[in-house]
């Protein structure tokens, strides 16, 4: 019975051998803090916390440039964060004078959010930048901070307006 | 590039994520699991009948295994990554689970079963083969050349055992398949739990078609004749599992017609306008009807074998077409629509891209040259096996 079955303990063995490579393989290349938490690495959460802060956060920003923050109340953008189209900019809070941000190419950046889209609710303000403005930069016509071109009513009657609201 | 979109469609539906791979995906697993339960009924239910196609069967099965992943693959743009799924398993992932799957049906199941039904025949080729060859029959003899009765019937037994085993296990590789789609309760295209055997029906359909394809191909390239009980017998089988299937699909559309859910009127205007052609012309007309309705003919109709053989050519070739648009319409056909019921988008296949239309061909011309490079190792053909008969005798005497 032995030798006639032996062909079947050489293929057990090369499963048994083919097992423990695979045993071998995945303790060498699983980190050893993986399943700490959770389905990850443990040791993330200290790689990524001892990353230096890129963000300031909008409160940081309109503590200096409150005349910005002050027309951003007055238009859409108001929900908008000041990073969100400037970029990371905690370098720049951090030492005002020497980071100093780019200045935006608003023909590019206003595009992300307002290029038209049909998947894009009806309500939401989109164009065709092609046929709309041929490439000029947004902020020759809008004011970014506060883009509605206002025609007509008086900015007082419009802020005691949006002030009721 | 524009997609052209048709009403309301949320921002992230508007371009299709799973491709023509994803649809490739399915539909070659299927063929897997087909052509092995297409050999199982020899091996445990003694249809000796089909017997000319048992290794075959098995053989196709390798091929269009070890092609399966490629396209998830192709479409993940990692490969290195899916061995994570094995390193770090994820238990909550219906997809990473999909790879123990896969894994148990390679290595417990096809790999073994070959092995066990070719250990005869790779024993005594080693022996009598050359070149690169008898190394290749060398190592997979795994060092013992035991083809004494006794042995191979313990190789019978065993065979026999893990067939017994490969037939759930094919059951459970293509019915996980359609579980993967049915699961997903956001898509009413897809969710529905008849999806798995669905699917289970759909691959045997194609599995035994493209196995009966194969079959007649092979014979004829060979220029031997066609086994005509062993073909007529395929044949009634591919009939029996496409009239379960075609009713079962029958059945689902009937449940979702009468319970007409909120889903309803905006998946029917589908059907009738951008699935019209795939679904209803291509998979039900010509692709389950049509090759139903011949393959039927033969049983009613006294045919000659040319008339049969022909019929029985061009319904399994329409059968593959229609299982491939099956699958189309539920991979691709569950992405055209909004989640809001609002809005249609279109599916723009690229070429010669990552995942357009040509690493699709690719991937379906793969599994044949893989399947002639098997072929040529392990002949499966049944006067290949009357020859090592011979080799048998003359080995014995020697030793």
């Amino acid at each position: 019975m032995f030798k006639d079955g032996e062909h079947l303990i050489r293929l057990a063995a090369v499963f048994a051998l083919g097992l423990a490579a695979f045993v071998i393989l995945r303790a060498a290349v699983v980190p050893r803090s993986f399943g700490q938490y959770g389905h990850y690495r443990g040791a993330a959460i200290a790689e990524i916390a001892s990353r230096p802060i890129a963000l300031a956060g909008h409160v940081t920003c309109e503590s200096c440039h409150s005349d910005i923050a002050d027309q951003k109340k007055l238009g859409k953008h108001v929900v908008v964060a000041c990073e969100a189209c400037h970029g990371a900019l905690a370098a720049h809070a951090e030492d005002p004078t020497s980071v100093q941000p780019k200045k935006l190419d608003t023909a590019v950046v206003c595009a992300r959010c307002h290029e038209a889209n049909s998947a894009k609710p009806k309500w939401f303000p989109q164009v065709a930048t092609a046929d709309h403005s041929g490439g000029i930069a947004c902020d020759t016509c809008h004011q970014p901070h506060r883009p509605k071109i206002e025609t007509g009513k008086s900015e007082t009657a419009k802020t005691e307006a949006e002030g009721k609201k | 590039m524009q997609i052209p979109v048709q009403g309301f469609m949320y921002p992230n539906e508007v371009e299709l994520q799973w491709s023509i791979l994803i649809v490739l995906y399915p539909y070659i697993t299927g063929l897997v699991a087909g052509a092995f339960i297409l050999a199982s009924l020899e091996r445990v239910f003694r249809v000796e009948a089909v017997k000319p196609t048992y290794r075959l069967a098995l053989l196709t099965a390798l091929a269009f295994l070890l092609v399966a992943p490629l396209p998830l693959q192709l479409h993940l743009g990692h490969p290195e990554r899916s061995f994570e799924m094995y390193m770090t398993p994820h238990r909550s992932s219906a997809m990473a689970m999909f790879g123990f799957v896969y894994l148990w049906y390679l290595m417990a199941v096809l790999l073994l079963e070959i092995w066990l039904d070719y250990r005869r025949d790779i024993v005594l080729r080693s022996q009598t083969g050359t070149g690169w060859k008898r190394g290749v029959y060398r190592l997979l003899t795994l060092g013992s050349s035991n083809v004494s009765e006794r042995s191979l019937r313990i190789d019978e037994r065993l065979g026999y055992f893990i067939t017994l085993i490969g037939i759930p296990s094919a059951f459970l590789l293509h019915g996980y398949v359609g579980f993967i789609f049915g699961s997903v309760k956001a898509n009413p295209w897809w969710s529905s739990p008849l999806m798995p055997i669905v699917f289970l029906f759909s691959a045997m359909v194609s599995g035994i078609s493209a196995v009966m394809l194969l079959y007649m191909f092979s014979t004829w390239v060979r220029g031997q004749r066609i086994d005509m009980r062993c073909l007529d017998t395929v044949a009634r089988y591919l009939l029996y599992t496409f009239i379960i299937d075609f009713s079962l699909e029958m059945l689902d559309l009937l449940q979702r017609i009468y319970e007409a859910d909120e889903s309803f009127r905006s998946l029917d205007f589908m059907v009738h306008t951008r699935l019209w052609t795939s679904q209803v012309i291509i998979q039900i007309l010509l692709g389950t009807v049509t090759p139903i309705a011949l393959i039927s003919l033969t049983q009613v109709l006294r045919c000659s074998d040319t008339a049969r053989k022909q019929i029985y050519a061009v319904a399994g070739s329409l059968t593959m077409v229609g299982i491939f648009a099956m699958r189309w319409n539920v991979v691709i056909g569950g992405q055209l629509f909004s989640k809001s019921f609002l809005g249609y988008t279109s599916y723009k296949m690229g070429f010669a891209t990552r995942e357009g239309l040509l690493p699709a061909i690719v991937l379906m011309i793969l599994p044949f040259i893989i399947l002639w490079v098997l072929v040529k190792l392990l002949p499966p053909w049944p006067e290949s096996a009357s020859l090592s008969e011979s080799d048998a005798v003359a080995v014995h005497a020697t030793s």
